[in-house]
């Protein structure tokens, strides 16, 4: 009697449990309409804008709404999840190592760069400062942030992609403008010296700077300095360095993905949608620069014009950039290993 | 008649299976895949992941932060076990299942509360700070939020025994003309103990892989703040899979050897008792 109980209570148990996970949407019927972007933390309001005209420019031109699911997290980690098998038809990641890894993992085509214009680039960002309000310290370009009174709120750049591209843009604004690679290092360990906490993240260091009003300084992608600033409501702003990194958030079609599913039209038309005016437009108004020229010109009083060096600058490429400064025993881990009684 | 069936109790077949059946999908599978992972490394690869200046440094700090944690709610919990089963005050029902709070409250919403609470401006810290004490992002901060997350366990192991020890074991010791201080080290010490070395066993085991609330409150700075689990979450982000399992099974091999002493100590307490 019991045996029969408990056996009648685990199968109403398995079959509902198999309903639920059919419901949930684990299991699809592969709509070819259907996408899902994997995307970064930071882009929250601009693809829930997107994505509400891209599905009216979609209905217009094929009569089918599509339905565009979103998926945010820190840039690596949705890679390791597309990697390790979340259905990502597009992923829309911070920085080229991240969407690379997906491309090693096999699951993006290998000339996956050259499949959109610009190198799969619809916008480009950079980095930039927020400082509190009236600027006390008078902090204007990155030679400040040495001075010994001033504290630095960055992510680490172990965990975070924005922690990456600051440490880039530090090490660039001594590189670029004529110093030498131990000036550079010279001046990175005494700026990440001087940080008060290494975020692992980018929202966490807003969080900190923002809300727990430490630090005097803080290092974020440009877009995320103008959400920053709009929220603080008056007690902070904007300083434009002179010079900065010209931060590259690749989009990609995750194409084993789009092929399983059959969604390749509809993923492929919505990355091309990115290029069209209309979203050059919106992407502009989110604060990322755009990179059809037309928009940028039209757009142009939005973002003050500041030198943005790429990365291909500092070292040959990504691969090159990883080994020479994030890698363990690299720079990073030199500079802040230092000068710590043991 | 099989042996089987001449048990009291029914279902032994059945929740044996079920216990050894969710004990391998919940625990030594996904152990298993780990140490796997970890095991692709060859030898010197895994040595040269694990045991670099920078990882001592984070296994030295977990290490002994959990410690202090675990030592410090050894003694609180007793403390707080002790006055409620042997003591009726009001509000004590609620008391009680404050206790638990820590279990139910996600970490990383503990980890935030107490960084604010101790930065220079916040409710506490704003006393602390002029004093020359760091609650946030400092060890001293790793360690409060530890004590945190290990509070109950000390407190949930110690209670049911302190309970089944009636206190007229105490007064038949205080008539046989023990003192105060010989009814405490010779009947309720030895009795709390075991619980005591269980609670503090778990209280350091969570302690060590505690990560949601630690990053929050850690400046998470290589060879100050940086703690081990966060080590692992690191070698994610660069992709380096089998470096981080390679970490992951250091930090599990320790708390495995830490619990084999335990247990180890424990027996030779109870032991002791005899």
């Amino acid at each position: 009697m019991l045996y029969r109980l408990l056996f009648l209570l685990i199968v109403v148990y398995l079959i509902s449990a198999a309903v639920w996970v059919v419901r949930a949407g684990i299991v699809r019927d592969g709509n070819p309409n259907d996408l899902l972007n994997v995307a970064c933390d930071p882009t929250r309001e601009l693809w829930r804008e997107l994505n509400a005209n891209f599905q009216e420019h979609r209905e217009q031109r094929t009569g089918k709404r599509p339905s565009i699911r979103q998926s945010h997290g820190g840039s690596s980690s949705q890679a390791r999840a597309v990697i390790d098998g979340l259905d990502g038809d597009v992923v829309t990641l911070a920085m080229f190592p991240d969407t690379d890894a997906i491309r090693k993992a096999g699951l993006i085509a290998p000339n996956w760069q050259a499949q959109l214009p610009n190198r799969s680039l619809p916008f480009v960002s950079t980095i930039v400062f927020v400082v509190r309000k009236e600027n006390p310290k008078n902090i204007r370009d990155w030679c400040d942030l040495a001075r010994p009174d001033i504290a630095t709120i960055t992510p680490n750049p172990k965990t975070s992609g924005n922690g990456k591209w600051s440490f880039l843009a530090l090490w660039g604004a001594v590189t670029q403008r004529g110093g030498s690679d131990d000036d550079a290092i010279e001046y990175v360990r005494k700026v990440y010296s001087q940080t008060p906490v290494l975020d692992t993240s980018a929202r966490a260091s807003t969080m900190t700077f923002a809300q727990k009003k430490i630090g005097d300084v803080h290092l974020t992608w440009e877009n995320e300095a103008h959400l920053e600033v709009q929220e603080a409501g008056g007690a902070l702003e904007i300083v434009y360095p002179p010079i900065s990194v010209l931060a590259e958030p690749h989009v990609a079609v995750v194409d084993r993905v789009v092929d399983r599913k059959g969604t390749r039209a509809t993923a492929e038309a919505y990355l091309k949608y990115l290029y069209t005016e209309e979203a050059q437009e919106i992407i502009a108004s989110h604060h990322y620069r755009p990179t059809n020229a037309d928009v940028a010109a039209r757009t142009a009083g939005l973002f003050p014009k500041i030198e943005l060096f790429p990365i291909t600058k500092l070292a040959k490429d990504w691969g090159e950039i990883q080994e020479r400064f994030f890698a363990e025993g690299a720079i990073y881990d030199r500079i802040s290993g230092s000068g710590v009684k043991r | 008649m099989s042996t089987l069936n001449r048990r009291v109790l029914p279902g032994f077949g059945l929740g044996l299976s079920t216990t050894i059946l969710y004990l391998s999908l919940l625990v030594l599978l996904p152990l298993a895949a780990c140490l796997w992972k970890a095991a692709e490394l060859s030898p010197a690869e895994f040595w040269a992941a694990v045991w670099t200046p920078r990882a001592v440094a984070a296994y030295k700090l977990t290490f002994v932060a959990s410690l202090l944690a675990a030592l410090v709610n050894v003694v609180v919990g007793s403390i707080v076990g002790w006055t409620l089963v042997r003591y009726d005050f009001p509000f004590k029902r609620l008391i009680d299942a404050l206790v638990d709070v820590p279990f139910a409250l996600p970490t990383a919403v503990a980890g935030l509360v107490y960084a604010s609470l101790y930065v220079s401006d916040g409710w506490l810290g704003q006393f602390l700070t002029p004093l020359g004490i760091q609650g946030a992002y400092s060890r001293f901060g790793i360690v409060l939020v530890l004590i945190f997350t290990g509070f109950p366990f000390v407190v949930r192991t110690i209670q049911p025994v302190l309970e089944d020890l009636d206190a007229e074991t105490e007064e038949a010791a205080a008539n046989l003309g023990a003192d105060r201080w010989q009814t405490f080290t010779r009947v309720i010490l030895p009795t709390i103990i075991p619980p005591a070395l269980t609670g503090f066993t778990l209280a350091f085991a969570r302690a060590i892989g505690e990560y949601g609330s630690v990053v929050f409150i850690s400046s998470n700075k290589q060879f100050e703040t940086e703690i081990a689990p966060m080590l692992i979450f690191a070698r994610l982000e660069a992709y380096e899979y089998r470096e981080a399992a390679a970490v992951a099974s250091v930090l599990l091999g320790f708390s495995f050897l830490m619990l084999i002493f335990i247990n180890v100590l424990e027996r030779w307490s109870q032991r002791h008792e005899n």
